[in-house]
C-alpha cells in the first residue's frame, strides 16, 4: 500500500476501503476524519497528564494557566464530536438500536477502565497510609478513614459516586454515553431542537442546581448536567453545525472578537500568579467574573474554549500539510487511542508522584518523569496502533462490522 | 593534627545542628503582603495596649504530644508578637474543632466570639472540606457567613488555608478550595496566610523536606515555629504596626 492509499484508509477508518463507504448519501457531514481532532485530543491527553502530576513545574506549559478553560474542555467537545462523527453514521446505516448497543458497550469499557484506576488508586493510598508517619500532617492522614469501612467505600466507588482525586472525568463520560443515543438520534432529525435541549438543560441546571450527589458528601466534580453542553456542542458541529457556522466562523469580526476575549482571560489569569497585577482588575469586574465554576462549565470557560476553538481552526486548516507529518504523529496518535492513552496518563501520573516523593521532588525529577510519561504515552499508542493495523492484515480475522471507535476518533 | 580534625567536624556538625534548630523561615515578601488592613488590632494594641487573638482551626492548628500546645503555630505566635509588640500584651487562645468543616466552623462562631472576645480572629479551615469532597457552593457559602460574623461584630480576621502536604497531594485535591478561599478573602477584604503557597515554597527551596517520614516531632515543631514568626509578620504589616515594633536582635 502506498503512503496515499494508506492515509486515505486510515482516515477511512480502519479495515474498510473506500469503496465501502464512499456512495452513501450524507448531505451535511464528511466522510473523511478530521486530523486536528486526534490531535488536539492528543495534546489535550498530555496536557491532562501534566496536569495531574502534583507540584508539576512543567505544568506551567499547560493552557488552565493562560485562560478560563483548561485541557478537560478540548477533550470534552472533541470526545462529543467524534463520537458523533462514527456512531451518528452507524445509526444512518444500521439504525438506532444497533447503534445505541454499540454506544452502551463503549460506555461500559469506560466503566471498567474506571474501576480498575481506582484499583490502583486503593493501591497507591493503602502503601502510603502503612509507610507514611509524620505528625506533621496527622490531619492529612485522616484521608485514609475510608479505610475502615471498605465496604461501603468501594460500593460507593462501583456506584460512581466516591471518586477520588482526579478520577472525575471518566464517569463524566459514562453518564454522557449512557444519555447519548437519543440525543444523537435527535441530533441527526432535528439538530437545532437538540441543541436548543442541551442549552436549555444548561441554564436549568445553573438556575436549581441540578447536580449527582457524591460521597461522602458533596456533588460531582464535573456536573454530567452543566459539561453535557460542550459534548452535544461537539456532536452538533460533527453533524454539520459546522458547516452551518463555517460563515460565522470565517469572519473577520469573529476573530477579533475572539482574539480580544483570550487577551482579556489572559491578562485575568496572570493576576492569579502576580499578586501585584490583581489590582488592577476593578472590583466590579470581579464580582462579575468570580467564581469561573469549573464545577458547572462556567460560560466564561465555555466562550473561552469557544475563543480558542475559532482561533485555532482559522490559523490550522483542515489540509494543514503538518498532520501528515512525522513531526505531529505522537500527539495524534495519543488522541486516536484515547481510552488506553487517558487511562495511562492517569496512571503515570500517580506513578510520577510516586517517584518524586520516593526519590526526590526536586525540579530535575518534574521534568524527566514528565518526558518520560509523555514518552511511555507515545510509544503506547504506537504499539497501539501497530497492533490494530496486524489485527487488521491478519487474513484469518473476521471482518469488522463495528465502527472502529478508536481509530475512527471514538470518545473519551 | 587529628585533634585539629576532630575539633573542625565537631565544630561542623555543632553549626549544622544549630542551623537545622534555627531555620531562617524566609517568606517572600509577596506572600505575606495584603492591601487589607487590620484596623482593630492597630486600635487596640495602640490605645489600649493588649491584642487578643484568637485561632479557630482543625487538626492541623495544634500538634500531638506533651509539648504539641507549645510548639504549635499559635503559641509560636503568641511568643514572637510579645517579643516583637513590647508595649502590648498579647493573649492567643486556640480553638481546635478536629474533623470539622468550614460549615460546622463557621456555625460556632458567635458562640466563640462571645466567649473569647477576640481582636483578630486566625480562621483556619479548608482541609476538612477538600477531603470529604464538600461542594464547593457550599464551602463558599460557609466561608461567606462565617466571615459575616466576624465583620458585623467588628472583628478584624485573617483566613488561613491548608498545609502544603506533597505525600497526600494526589489524594486531596485542594487546588478548588484554595482558590475559591482566595476569591471568598478578596471579597471580604481580609488578608489570606497563604500557608499553601509558604509551605510550598519552603519545600521547593529545601528549607524543609516535607517529604519526610518519621514518628518525630522536630519537624513538625521548626515548622510550626516558622509559621508563627510568619503570620507574626503578617499581622504586624497589615495592622500598620510596624513604627512601635521591637526589631528582632538578628
Amino acid at each position: 500500500m502506498s503512503h496515499r492509499e494508506q492515509s486515505l484508509a486510515q482516515e477511512l477508518g480502519d479495515g474498510e476501503t473506500p469503496r465501502q463507504i464512499a456512495p452513501t448519501i450524507r448531505p451535511a457531514t464528511t466522510t473523511t476524519r478530521d486530523l486536528r481532532l486526534d490531535l488536539f485530543r492528543g495534546i489535550a491527553l498530555w496536557l491532562i497528564f501534566l496536569d495531574h502530576i502534583p507540584s508539576n513545574i512543567v505544568a506551567w506549559i499547560t493552557i488552565r494557566n493562560y485562560g478560563f478553560s483548561d485541557a478537560t474542555d478540548i477533550f470534552v467537545f472533541v470526545s462529543g464530536y467524534t463520537a458523533a462523527f462514527v456512531y451518528g453514521k452507524e445509526m444512518r446505516e444500521r439504525g438506532f438500536i444497533v447503534s445505541g448497543a454499540h454506544i452502551l458497550r463503549r460506555a461500559w469499557q469506560i466503566y471498567v477502565a474506571h474501576v480498575f484506576l481506582f484499583a490502583i488508586y486503593l493501591a497507591e493510598i493503602v502503601y502510603v497510609a502503612t509507610r507514611f508517619e509524620n505528625p506533621l500532617y496527622a490531619e492529612e492522614m485522616n484521608i485514609l478513614d475510608f479505610l475502615k469501612q471498605p465496604d461501603v467505600t468501594i460500593i460507593q466507588a462501583l456506584l460512581l459516586k466516591f471518586k477520588p482525586a482526579n478520577m472525575d472525568v471518566l464517569p463524566l463520560y459514562i453518564i454522557l454515553l449512557l444519555l447519548f443515543p437519543p440525543i444523537l438520534w435527535l441530533l441527526q432529525a432535528r439538530p437545532t431542537i437538540a441543541l436548543g435541549a442541551s442549552v436549555l438543560l444548561y441554564a436549568l441546571t445553573w438556575r436549581f442546581n441540578w447536580n449527582l450527589p457524591s460521597y461522602p458528601s458533596g456533588h460531582w466534580f464535573f456536573n454530567p448536567f452543566a459539561w453535557q453542553l460542550l459534548f452535544v456542542f461537539g456532536a452538533w458541529c460533527a453533524l454539520g453545525g459546522a458547516q452551518r457556522l463555517s460563515s460565522v466562523l470565517r469572519s473577520r469580526l469573529t476573530l477579533a472578537i475572539a482574539m480580544a476575549y483570550l487577551a482579556f482571560a489572559f491578562f485575568i489569569s496572570f493576576t492569579w500568579y502576580v499578586p501585584y497585577a490583581g489590582q488592577f482588575v476593578p472590583s466590579w469586574l470581579e464580582e462579575i467574573i468570580y467564581p469561573i465554576d469549573k464545577v458547572n462549565l462556567d460560560v466564561l470557560r465555555f466562550a473561552h474554549f469557544l475563543a480558542l476553538a475559532v482561533v485555532v481552526m482559522r490559523f490550522i486548516p483542515r489540509d494543514w500539510p503538518p498532520l501528515k507529518s512525522r513531526l505531529l504523529w505522537a500527539p495524534i496518535a495519543c488522541g486516536q487511542h484515547s481510552l488506553e492513552i487517558f487511562c495511562l496518563g492517569i496512571f503515570l501520573s500517580f506513578a510520577a508522584h510516586f517517584a518524586m516523593t520516593e526519590i526526590s521532588g526536586a525540579f530535575w525529577m518534574q521534568i524527566v518523569a514528565s518526558a518520560l510519561g509523555i514518552f511511555i504515552m507515545t510509544a503506547a499508542a504506537g504499539l497501539l496502533t501497530w497492533y490494530k493495523r496486524a489485527e487488521a492484515r491478519n487474513p484469518g480475522s473476521r471482518p469488522k462490522k463495528t465502527p472502529d471507535a478508536d481509530l475512527a476518533g471514538g470518545e473519551v | 593534627m587529628t585533634r585539629v580534625i576532630a575539633a573542625a567536624l565537631l565544630l561542623w556538625v555543632c553549626s549544622a545542628v544549630a542551623f537545622a534548630q534555627s531555620p531562617s523561615c524566609e517568606i517572600p515578601g509577596y506572600l505575606l503582603e495584603s492591601p487589607y488592613e487590620l484596623k482593630r488590632v492597630n486600635a487596640s494594641v495602640l490605645q489600649d495596649h493588649r491584642l487578643r487573638i484568637a485561632v479557630l482551626g482543625t487538626g492541623s492548628s495544634i500538634l500531638a504530644g506533651p509539648e504539641g500546645p507549645r510548639s504549635a503555630y499559635p503559641a509560636r505566635l503568641e511568643a514572637v508578637l510579645t517579643k516583637r509588640l513590647p508595649s502590648a500584651s498579647v493573649k492567643v487562645v486556640t480553638v481546635v474543632r478536629s474533623r470539622e468543616t468550614a460549615e460546622d466552623l463557621a456555625i460556632g462562631m458567635s458562640k466563640l466570639l462571645a466567649d473569647e472576645k477576640p481582636d483578630l480572629m486566625i480562621w483556619q479551615c479548608g482541609t476538612v472540606d477538600a477531603m470529604r469532597n464538600v461542594d464547593l457552593d457550599e464551602f463558599r457559602e460557609a466561608l461567606d457567613k462565617g466571615l459575616e460574623t466576624l465583620q458585623k461584630s467588628g472583628v478584624d480576621a485573617i483566613l488561613m488555608n491548608m498545609q502544603y502536604s506533597p505525600r497526600t497531594e494526589t489524594m486531596i485535591a485542594l487546588g478548588p478550595y484554595a482558590d475559591t478561599m482566595r476569591v471568598v478573602a478578596q471579597q471580604h477584604e481580609v488578608p489570606l496566610f497563604d500557608r499553601l503557597s509558604i509551605m510550598h515554597h519552603w519545600s521547593d527551596t529545601g528549607q524543609f523536606d516535607l517529604y519526610a517520614t518519621g514518628k518525630d516531632n522536630v519537624l513538625a515543631a521548626q515548622v510550626h515555629d516558622c509559621l508563627g514568626r510568619g503570620i507574626a509578620t503578617m499581622i504586624i504589616d497589615t495592622a500598620r504596626l510596624g513604627a512601635i515594633e521591637q526589631k528582632p536582635s538578628q
